[in-house]
């Protein structure tokens, strides 16, 4: 016997086509669901995607002093290093109008970018423009461009000024990048490493890392017993330990981390005790803050329940007649926990880890307070020159490096362990 | 030979408290012969799943001490008792394949690759599931995952294999078909089997013997036929199989029968005496449904009427609700024989055997 399998579009009753039909029907509901959640939507776009992708393109824009200086740049781009030693008169002249005639405003914060590009020349155009206003005022006009600038300021012969140009002649430019990474252009435009001084980014970044790594292990150490015990004592004990674990969210970060300091300064209370008992001798007294030990022990503990409460929703549901039943098998506790009990927190502590270390490479006020001078990481360079040095393109391609390695990071971590095996709750 | 060398496993005066003030298992002695399979079956908190825990070795008795094979296992941990156990909801590991999940007692024993491999698949194969092999558990259905967790009981060749409610999470059908399967399992391979349930269907259907637990104390042990037909308490009885009571007070004892007024001068019953000893003392009246017979006059002793309140249609059977002597919850199973014509609110007359009826304590 044969059996025919009919290919033709099955039709409702009413002899409409099924899938049309169905779509009409859910068409109303996927118009609910979506205005349901539009607001949600629109308060992420205006407050996270468009704010990142502001900061993105902060961090490669490099139009504003392209707006100030468009025909001494594109004078400039005419001049043959090899040939001649200083740039051609047409760049002098360009650059002579566009200070004289240029916003006072815009040329300011020109300036500043123009300082990131080599210290002096913030001082050195605000002289020549006093200069050059006087000459335009006196309505002279200059024989020679360049030799005026040269005898305004003996600057505008060396061409170590005119090299620093390079980097700034194009809108887009990943200066603030190689920056971040202690790297910055060559007179010839090549990448060189930045002054022995200048170097600190790299060294933030190695330890913004180590730190985060510690801190996620130490947490991982810490919380594991933690979370065991609040999944498996009975309920009126998990209770208490569990406003223990959650005390912390209900205070102040500022006020965990100042206690901090008290706990742990020269003065304060652990080394207090450990002189008492005659543990370590007053002179002797330990330095356990303002430094990176101080950053790892109070970051550990503000970070820690993000590490427990991942790994408590992961353990809470494994049924402890798995650990009975490995044993009833023939394994050792040991054993049994490493088989079978282990693995299945491996969610957990996958979660838990991720958590911990995300908000760990990014963290501020912490390391901050009581890094001191060599446990500050890296978020707090960005706040350093979103404050006080303005350099918001330094800042953005901070961040932009962070969101990179955040992204690495994921990638990876959905390549090994899969994203679908995290378990947060 | 002595009494701990006849039986494989032997409970003596275990006693089993969890917060010193209630005993959950009292002055438990119970002997289970090698090859055995004995059914713990009680309402749930009776007490029949402590009792397997402390064999399992995951419970300490408070008092007494169990012996496996004539040795005393208190002081043995669970994981050297090599006693097989099938948990309430499996426990199979779910991070591990089935032949992971069924490798593991092995491989935790040492035993060579090759071997391993040949018993892991025998045991599959043991429960038909020898494809099955690189599924996950999730990936299984919870017959299938509950014949896998019987694999793994059995795989490492156990001396004894408990079993822990093993088919509650299952349905009708299947739970029947399971039934069958452990009991066919246990006749080919003859292992000792201690198996704990609340229903008495199953234990009726798989066990060599069952012992009824109540309130932490064994009832009855006894064979299925026994405990049914021959239940040495009230409790027993209406435990196992349906059951009709009617209270009274003993008149007059006659060796191994009595004779007992109803309460409410409903007339007099011939009875076994079981557990009652002198006249004047309250007792409770057990009939199974099926031994009541109705509309005949066959029986010189025991006749009575009642008037019939619900008729359910059963097929093979109509199973009539009667009020008789002031209960109007008793049973009577009528075998559908076409002739049966009566109606709610009929009269019947009823008689049984006084062999069929038996005087228990209240």
């Amino acid at each position: 016997m044969e059996v025919t399998i009919s290919t033709a579009e099955l039709l409702t009753t009413d002899g409409v086509p099924l899938k049309q039909s169905l779509r009409k029907a859910e068409r109303r509901n996927k118009l609910r669901a979506f205005l349901l959640v539009f607001p949600l939507l629109f308060f992420i776009v205006v407050t996270f995607v468009m704010p990142i992708g502001d900061m993105l393109l902060r961090s490669i824009d490099d139009s504003q002093i392209n707006s100030v200086f468009p025909n001494t740049f594109k004078e400039y781009k005419n001049w043959d290093k090899a040939a001649d030693e200083l740039p051609p008169e047409e760049v002098y002249k360009s650059l002579f109008f566009e200070l004289a005639n240029g916003d006072k405003r815009q040329i300011g914060k020109a300036l500043t970018r123009m300082n990131y590009a080599k210290s002096g020349w913030k001082s050195l155009i605000k002289k020549t423009t006093r200069e050059i206003k006087k000459i335009v005022k006196k309505g002279e006009e200059p024989v020679s461009y360049k030799e005026t600038f040269i005898k305004i300021n003996k600057f505008w012969g060396d061409p170590t000024y005119w090299y620093s140009f390079n980097q700034m002649v194009n809108d887009r430019s990943s200066i603030y990048y190689w920056n971040a990474v202690d790297r910055t252009y060559s007179e010839d435009g090549d990448v060189v490493l930045q002054d022995e001084r200048r170097r600190m980014y790299i060294k933030t970044w190695f330890r913004t890392f180590k730190v985060s790594v510690y801190v996620t292990i130490f947490c991982l150490i810490l919380g594991f017993p933690v979370a065991h015990l609040l999944a498996n004592l009975p309920l009126r004990y998990s209770n208490l330990l569990m406003i223990f674990v959650l005390l912390p969210f209900w205070t102040s970060l500022l006020v965990r981390t100042t206690a901090w300091i008290v706990m742990l300064q020269q003065n304060g209370v652990i080394n207090g005790i450990l002189v008492w008992l005659g543990i370590v001798s007053d002179e002797g007294r330990l330095q356990m803050v303002y430094n990176e030990t101080g950053t790892l022990i109070a970051m550990t503990q503000i970070l820690l329940p993000f590490m427990i409460l991942p790994l408590y929703s992961v353990m809470r549901v494994i049924p402890k007649s798995h650990m009975r039943a490995a044993q009833n098998l023939g394994a050792k506790p040991a054993m049994a926990f490493w088989r079978v009990y282990l693995p299945q927190t491996i969610p957990g502590i996958s979660a838990g880890g991720l958590l911990v270390f995300v908000l760990a490479i990014g963290y501020f006020i912490t390391p901050e307070l009581v890094g001191g001078k060599d446990g500050k990481l890296i978020g707090s360079w960005i706040a350093y020159h979103l404050k006080t040095t303005l350099n918001w393109g330094l800042c953005a391609a901070l961040g932009g490096i962070l969101l990179g390695i955040m992204l690495i990071l994921y990638w990876l971590y959905n390549k090994i362990v899969g994203i679908d095996n995290i378990k947060l709750g | 030979m002595n009494d701990a060398s006849q039986s494989f496993v032997k409970f003596e005066k275990i006693d089993k408290s969890y917060d010193g003030e209630v005993l959950v298992v009292k002055n438990l002695n119970l002997d289970i012969a090698k090859g055995e399979f004995v059914t713990m079956l009680g309402p749930s908190g009776s007490g029949k799943t402590t009792t397997l825990m402390m064999l399992a070795g995951f419970e300490t008795p408070t008092n007494g001490e169990i012996f496996l094979d004539t040795k005393p296992i208190s002081k043995i941990p669970p994981y050297e008792r090599e006693i097989g156990m099938v948990f309430q909801n499996y426990a199979l590991f779910p991070h591990m394949t089935v032949a992971e999940n069924l490798s593991f007692p092995l491989e935790v024993r040492k035993i060579s690759k090759p071997d391993i491999k040949e018993k892991v698949q025998k045991a599959l194969e043991m429960v038909e599931l020898g494809n099955f092999g690189t599924r996950f558990p999730a990936q299984l259905s919870g017959g299938q995952q509950q014949r896998v967790a019987l694999a793994r009981a059995l795989v490492f060749e156990p001396r004894l294999v408990l079993m822990d409610e093993p088919l509650g999470a299952l349905d009708k059908n299947l739970r029947e078909q399971m039934q069958y399967e452990i009991k066919h399992i246990h006749d080919r391979i003859g292992i000792t089997v201690v198996y704990v349930t609340h229903d008495q269907s199953e234990a009726l259907t798989m066990s060599n013997r069952i012992a009824v637990f109540n309130d932490g104390v064994v009832q009855q042990l006894s064979t299925p036929d026994i405990l049914y037909e021959k239940p040495e308490n009230s409790f027993v009885a209406k435990f196992i199989g349906e059951n009709n009571t009617l209270n009274g007070v003993v008149k007059e004892v006659n060796g191994s029968s009595c004779t007992v007024e109803l309460d409410g001068g409903f007339g007099m019953v011939k009875a076994l005496k079981i557990n009652v000893n002198e006249v004047g003392e309250k007792t409770q009246l057990s009939i199974r449904p099926e031994r009541v017979s109705i509309d005949s006059s066959t029986s010189g002793s025991n006749n009575f009427s009642g008037k019939i309140e619900e008729l359910i249609y059963l097929g093979d059977h109509i199973r009539a609700r009667l009020d008789v002597c002031g209960n109007n919850e008793f049973i009577v199973k009528v075998p559908n024989e076409g002739s049966f014509s009566h109606k709610e609110g009929d009269q019947l007359n009823l008689s049984w055997d006084s062999e069929d009826v038996r005087a228990l304590d209240i």
